[in-house]
């Protein structure tokens, strides 16, 4: 087949082209499938076809005897357990749902389980008007009334403040700003405030209603309001936690040391690091020398000594089990790190944390795929 | 009954100002409100020189007697549609001014659309909504240009549903499909707080006069069963 390259490139190779090839096939019948779209259905279908997904699939009544039949199942499964059926918890529900119908299965959400009635059916929105046709809601015609009359609302507080503001400055008061702390609270994402307000929002509308609150946030007397604004915003776990580190330990002749663990791939080492010594090592009962008769490996075990140049001063004893020769290793390096840490400044753990000395490897063994001969490696490609 | 429903339903359709809205406002409160203050004469919309009474240093200056009689038949024309309890929808693009429409509307107990209007919700209601929705009965315009100064989608989408429409319509504003036009200032907040004012008391009007109507009918309806209770004088309508 033909391509004007335009410029004069050199052909690519064949695989490549045939790669390329079926790329573009593959995006022109997405195009294909985009314009079909467009022919057979119109923007609003997309948008709210709430006709077409039927009339309501849970109503009211449907609900309350789901819930009715779930008190009374939850009494029988007291009694058959030979619970008191006044202090029967969820908790004892679900314990009781485990032992008497065992599941193999991976997925929790594939198990059977028994739950309130109001967490298994979602929330829906029930007819928004009256017999007479008339709509509840008073912005029912814009078509998202819980969104509108959010930012109505919104607003609203945003012109309360505004009017006190200018009560204090005809007074003569000048508000002063108490700096909030920012750093532990978020805003509302958008799928929690759908959640909210159990309606579709696009990425504009949410824009805009976090464009609001933080005007609102930053008016100088806006603590009149904190509570509506305390509704929007959630608090974010501290993420940085320290580590402490562990004090020196002493054992019968008065010597420091202290324990460290560490694990590589499927080693699991533990290593005693005594304070006063002369760089000997010992694995598992065995001098290093004969446990790793190969350099790298004994390189490894040298590098945090290495690295706080402390190569001559500390004896180490360790055990290690599981793995291969370059994974135990690598398990002791981790684990004599984490013991020197008692035995030096915060500073220095901070450069053995930027070195690397402090993070477990998280890289194990990827496991073969079917349809190929190893993780990556694919069966040999036969062109007829 | 039937006989009593009639009577309710054709009684203020006798009278040219049932609901007497003239006395809502007056020439002075229209000045004062500055509804009388156009665009420059550059925006001025062909159709609407009927209604200006001049120009003044390139402004337009809208004819406030014209506007009075407009003003009076659209008042009336609201009052009969909240008498008869028809769905009326406040609808208005003006940013400066969608809060106090909306606490308008909600205030009255109707409907307010001051956003971004969606194409088919009048024309494609019941796939929007769903079915067995009910329209509105009356659409009142307190802007009828949208942020693109533009005619607003819902005059041409009312008139394509056979839906009446009120409208204050400004010097650069096309007054064509809208079915009671009211020439005058959109833009000054003085004028848009004078006409929700005025729309508001409308509507609380008619709604009252219509519950004092049944109430007074079912008293009626019920002495009539009871001979022995002496007959109340009839209190005039």
């Amino acid at each position: 087949m033909e391509r004007s390259d335009g410029v004069g490139r050199a052909q690519r190779p064949d695989r490549l082209r045939l790669q390329h090839q079926k790329w573009r096939q593959f995006n022109y019948l997405l195009k294909e499938i985009k314009t079909l779209r467009l022919i057979y259905t119109t923007t609003a279908a997309w948008r709210k076809n709430i006709a077409a997904s039927g009339p309501e699939k849970y109503t009211e009544a449907f609900i309350k005897k789901q819930i009715e039949e779930f008190d009374l199942g939850k009494r029988h499964l007291a009694n058959m357990m030979g619970e008191d059926p006044e202090t029967f918890t969820q908790e004892d529900i679900d314990r009781a749902i485990a032992y008497l119908f065992p599941s193999g299965l991976f997925d929790k959400r594939a198990r059977p389980m028994m739950k309130h009635p109001t967490e298994i059916f979602p929330e829906q929105r029930k007819i928004q008007w009256g017999e007479d046709g008339r709509p509840f809601h008073f912005l029912f015609y814009t078509g998202k009334q819980s969104y509108y009359s959010l930012m109505h609302e919104t607003y609203e507080k945003l012109l309360n403040v505004q009017k006190h503001q200018d009560q204090l400055a005809a007074q003569g008061i000048s508000p002063q700003k108490e700096k909030k702390n920012l750093v532990g609270s978020r805003w509302v994402t958008k799928t929690e405030l759908e959640g909210m307000l159990l309606e579709k929002l696009s990425d504009d509308d949410y824009s805009r209603f976090i464009r609001l609150l933080e005007k609102l946030m930053t008016l100088p007397c806006s603590d009149i309001e904190e509570n509506y604004i305390k509704k929007f915003s959630k608090e974010i776990a501290v993420q940085l936690q320290k580590v402490s580190v562990e004090p020196l330990k002493y054992d019968e002749q008065g010597v420091a040391f202290s324990t460290g663990e560490g694990v590589r791939k499927t080693s699991r080492a533990t290593a005693v690091v005594y304070g006063s010594g002369t760089g000997k090592i010992t694995v598992n009962g065995i001098d290093v020398l004969h446990y790793f008769p190969v350099l790298q490996d004994r390189e490894q075990l040298l590098f945090p000594f290495q690295f706080l140049d402390r190569i001559g001063k500390h004896d180490t004893t360790c055990t290690v089990s599981g793995g291969g020769r370059s994974s135990q290793a690598g398990a002791i390096r981790l684990a004599t790190a984490k013991a020197l840490r008692s035995f030096v400044t915060e500073k220095e753990v901070e450069f053995m944390r930027q070195a690397g000395l402090l993070t477990v490897d998280p890289r194990v063994r990827e496991r073969k795929k079917p349809g190929q001969e190893g993780a990556r490696r694919k069966f040999t490609w036969k062109k007829r | 009954p039937p006989d009593l429903e009639d009577k309710l339903l054709t009684e203020p359709l006798r009278h040219p100002d049932f609901f007497n809205v003239k006395e809502l406002f007056s020439l002075k409160d229209l000045f004062d409100a500055r509804v009388h203050l156009g665009h420059k004469k550059g925006c001025r919309h062909q159709f609407m020189e009927p209604y200006i009474f001049g120009c003044r240093l390139d402004q337009d200056i809208i004819d406030l007697d014209q506007t009075m009689q407009h003003l009076q038949l659209a008042l009336n024309f609201t009052a009969h549609v909240a008498y008869r309890k028809g769905i009326i929808l406040f609808v208005s693009r003006n940013r400066q001014f969608c809060h106090l429409v909306e606490s308008t509307a909600r205030e009255c107990g109707e409907y307010a659309h001051t956003r971004y209007w969606q194409g088919g919700l009048l024309t494609n209601a019941h796939i929007q909504f769903g079915p067995g929705i009910r329209l509105p009965d009356l659409l009142i315009f307190l802007s009828s240009l949208n942020n693109v100064f533009e005619p607003h989608v819902a005059i041409r989408d009312a008139a394509k549903m056979n839906i009446p429409t009120v409208g204050v319509v400004d010097t650069n504003c096309n007054p064509c499909l809208i079915t009671y036009p009211i020439p005058g200032n959109d833009d000054s907040p003085t004028s848009m707080e004078l006409y929700c004012k005025l729309f508001k008391m409308t509507i609380i009007r008619a709604k009252n006069k219509r519950k004092q109507i049944e109430v007074f009918q079912d008293l009626q309806s019920q002495e009539k069963h009871d001979t022995s209770r002496p007959v109340l004088a009839e209190g005039q309508a």
